[in-house]
């Protein structure tokens, strides 16, 4: 009986009653997230990996915008199925340039963590304006005006900047020409291209949307998709090594 | 829409005016205050509105300064209609209780439940006829489908959870909430979030984070109104006059607070600039997906279960006339169930590139879940003991005693899923969607039904529902729209995942991805079927309520009733 008597005093003082509250729930949240930023073997060590580039980054957050995230997961399983469907599994380190994650949570659409390099720039374009046009029974909504939207770079330079706070590491130099790399990387064989490769040597420079007299969202996102999965150098990976 | 809205709700402003000679007080420290910083706010709007080259910055900003704005107007007309009289706490030794604030949220609840319903037809309806997208940004399915689980969860389900909490509290302290234009703010201001944030989704402002999409002005401002809800429960439990807090205040005190902790560190991010609805949040891959889980699964543990548990502790035994089942057991179930549902998050992370002991805990913790969940379950039912037949003869009571069975169902279902082995097959398929509409739609959906029931004819002084039969339509409608929508989502998603792991004969995968996107079709049909039936169900109850308040027979002789004269005697 007196242990129920002592519950009393939550009952009869709201102030202890809400501590109580606090403390409890405090608990699980500290022992599982506070280990994550210090034990070592989180994130995977791997070569290869580096920022967004500026055109990279806007198609990013193209794909944010539209809720691509809603149908399409971008982590793939260690799972005998998925490694044949998709490829490697996913690292932690893949995506520790991320703010925030796009893991998802729901496969409407095949996972994309893998995506770069696997279909070509014209499928792209083709698929997101006209799905059912290379897809006949998918389900995906059409995204013509991505191709017709020019790109708006004007913050691009501040939101690389407001990424190096918060730990990306972008150079003084890549953020100083950000807006001429956005537009650089969409334009081939013009002076904007060789000083984009010059600072991003292993991105690709391509005209990702097939329009060259613009450079427009279409040509960002598609920028985006074919860079995913596509960093880490899996020929020198340990898979070993970062057991955990 | 708000004001004539308001008008009726509003202080009785003529409260005993006739009698007493009009005297005017001054402008009080807490209308001063809020007047202050409206106008602080609607000028800081005008200001980024002036400035920003954004569009949808723009449109937000300028939402804002018109709501300040009209803030601003409401509290001096107030003001100017009243005198600045100071509210009575008691009429006649009986408390003055607030119930303005309490009817706003109930109304606006049954408007974004309507809305929010539809939203989730009109999605589902896509994903089976995909031609419903019709191309354009807003309104393809990516930006829709936050808008409705934000329609549902925070709009729906937020403005239930205000108002049942603004008058369980008020209740079960016998005391009036503190403040006069305090709960005003709270529940207009949480209702003003919910315009900025589904305006947002569909202009394309989002986080990207699964049930905290909205921006970072529209967290911020979150962030206040949720301080002051904080402030004025608190407020009212320190003016209690009952020496024990009410069980179903503990769940309310705890949703707020967990809420609270858990918004603000999922929702840590860094605007481009105050111009600019683009922000980056602090946290990265591994740890911003922890955070986030940890963040989206006690949406679930503490918004749909936690403050909807509270709704359960005070309305079914209101209803059944039965006193709770067992005190010690709400006790057990209490603590038990908030110390163990923050560690469940990382069950959503299961074979992902979180490491695995994170997700095993979360697993864990989720399998022991399971006892306090259905310890609390045992509560709510056991306590129609003794009351049983009523179920035959209430629809009221049937709905609010299944959504506690639907909520058994999926706290049982939630455990099994958190399983490794049964994850990897569930994980990603629609049997995720069904298992959260088992409880969405079955627990939160059902009790929230069950206490506007009860709440609307409280509210208005009406003796009983204009009709218990259309109850009977809408309890049978949606029921059989659960039943339909579950078991289709239960069929499509584990048939999608066993067809993403088949193999043939000769060792290959034996479907690609788009063949198993086909086989969907007609679950996805019976989903939307399901759907509608539910709509169907929403929009009878919102015809019995309105008829309800319109034409119901007023509750007589009721001395609290606001602006009744009593007789002279």
């Amino acid at each position: 009986m007196s242990a129920w008597k002592k519950h009393e005093v939550f009952e009869k003082n709201s102030f202890i009653l809400l501590v109580g509250i606090l403390v409890m729930v405090a608990i699980g949240g500290l022992v599982e997230i506070a280990p994550l930023f210090y034990l070592k073997s989180t994130i995977e060590k791997t070569e290869g990996m580096r920022p967004y580039t500026p055109l990279e980054l806007a198609g990013r957050n193209i794909y944010i915008r539209e809720g691509c995230y809603t149908c399409h997961s971008q982590m793939v399983r260690p799972m005998r199925d998925e490694l044949e469907r998709y490829g490697h599994y996913s690292l932690a380190a893949e995506s520790m340039f991320d703010h925030p994650f796009q893991w998802g949570s729901k496969r409407t659409g095949p996972d994309l963590a893998r995506v770069g390099n696997k279909y070509s720039d014209d499928w792209h374009v083709e698929h997101l304006i006209d799905p059912r046009s290379v897809v006949p029974a998918s389900i995906m909504p059409g995204y013509p005006f991505l191709a017709e939207n020019k790109l708006n770079g004007r913050d691009i330079q501040a939101e690389l900047s407001v990424n190096t706070i918060i730990g990306v590491p972008y150079t003084d130099e890549q953020i100083e020409s950000a807006a001429t790399d956005l537009l650089g990387q969409a334009m081939p064989d013009t002076d904007a291209a060789y000083e984009f490769e010059e600072r991003w040597p292993t991105a690709t420079i391509r005209d990702f949307d097939g329009n060259p007299g613009e450079v427009t969202e279409m040509d960002a996102l598609v920028a985006y998709l074919q860079v995913l999965g596509t960093m880490v150098d899996f020929s020198i990976y340990d898979n070993k090594a970062n057991a955990r | 829409m708000v004001l004539p809205l308001l008008a009726p709700c509003m202080e009785s402003k003529d409260w005993g005016a006739e009698m007493a000679q009009k005297k005017t007080n001054l402008v009080s420290l807490e209308e001063g205050g809020f007047a202050l910083f409206l106008v602080l706010l609607a000028f800081a709007c005008i200001i980024v509105a002036g400035k920003t080259f954004d569009q949808v910055m723009a449109f937000h900003a300028g939402i804002g300064a018109l709501f300040a704005a009209v803030g601003v107007f409401l509290i001096f007309k107030n003001y100017f209609d009243d005198g600045g009289q100071v509210i009575p706490q008691e009429i006649d030794g009986k408390p003055n209780y607030n119930i303005g604030p309490v009817k706003f949220g109930a109304v606006a609840a049954m408007f974004w439940g309507v809305a929010g319903f539809t939203v989730g037809l009109i999605i589902a309806l896509q994903l089976a006829f995909p031609a419903l997208n019709f191309d354009l940004p807003w309104t393809n399915f990516g930006r829709l489908r936050p808008l409705h689980t934000s329609a549902v969860i925070f709009a729906f389900g937020g403005n239930v959870l205000l108002a049942t909490s603004m008058y369980v509290v008020q209740r079960t302290s016998r005391v009036r909430m503190p403040g006069k234009i305090l709960p005003w703010f709270v529940i207009l201001g949480y209702n003003a979030f919910i315009v900025i944030a589904g305006t947002g989704y569909l202009l394309g402002a989002t986080q990207s984070k699964e049930y905290a999409e909205p921006e970072w002005y529209a967290d911020l401002w979150l962030t206040i109104v949720w301080v002051f809800y904080l402030l004025l429960f608190m407020g009212t439990l320190w003016k209690r006059k009952e020496p024990h807090i009410y069980v179903a205040n503990w769940f309310y005190l705890a949703f707020i607070v967990t809420i609270a902790m858990l918004h603000i560190t999922n929702n840590l991010t860094i605007p481009v600039s105050i111009y600019s609805t683009k922000s980056y949040i602090v946290w990265s891959g591994v740890q911003d997906a922890m955070v986030q889980w940890w963040y989206g699964h006690n949406a679930v543990g503490f918004f749909l279960t936690a403050g909807f548990l509270a709704i359960m502790y005070y309305f079914i035994p209101k209803r059944a006339e039965r006193p709770v089942y067992s005190y010690r057991l709400s006790i057990v179930h209490f603590w038990a169930l908030i110390f163990i549902y923050i560690w469940a998050g990382p069950h959503h992370l299961h074979y992902t590139a979180l490491p695995q002991w994170a997700s095993t805990l979360g697993a864990t913790f989720s399998i022991i879940l399971w006892m306090p969940s259905w310890g609390g379950m045992i509560n709510g039912l056991m306590t129609l003991s003794g009351a049983w037949d009523k179920l035959r003869t209430d629809p009221v009571l049937r709905m609010m005693v299944v959504s506690v069975a639907f909520y058994g169902m999926s706290t049982f279902e939630g455990p099994l899923m958190s399983l490794r082995a049964v994850n990897s097959l569930s994980h990603y398929t629609d049997w995720t969607i069904g298992h959260v509409h088992s409880g969405a739609l079955g627990w939160v959906g059902y009790i929230s039904f069950g206490a506007l029931y009860c709440l609307i004819p409280w509210l208005w002084n009406k003796k009983r529902l204009y009709s218990l039969k259309l109850v009977d339509w809408h309890f049978w409608l949606s029921t059989i729209g659960i039943v339909l929508y579950i078991t289709s989502m239960w069929v499509s998603g584990i048939m999608q995942g066993l067809m993403w792991r088949a193999y043939d004969q000769l060792g290959f995968l034996e479907y690609s991805f788009v063949e198993t996107v086909e086989a969907m079709h007609p679950f996805y049909i019976i989903r939307a079927l399901g759907g509608a039936l539910f709509l169907a169900g929403a929009l009878i109850m919102a015809y019995n309520l309105w008829m309800t308040v319109r034409h119901g027979e007023a509750e007589e002789a009721d001395t609290t009733a606001a602006g009744s004269l009593a007789p002279a005697e």
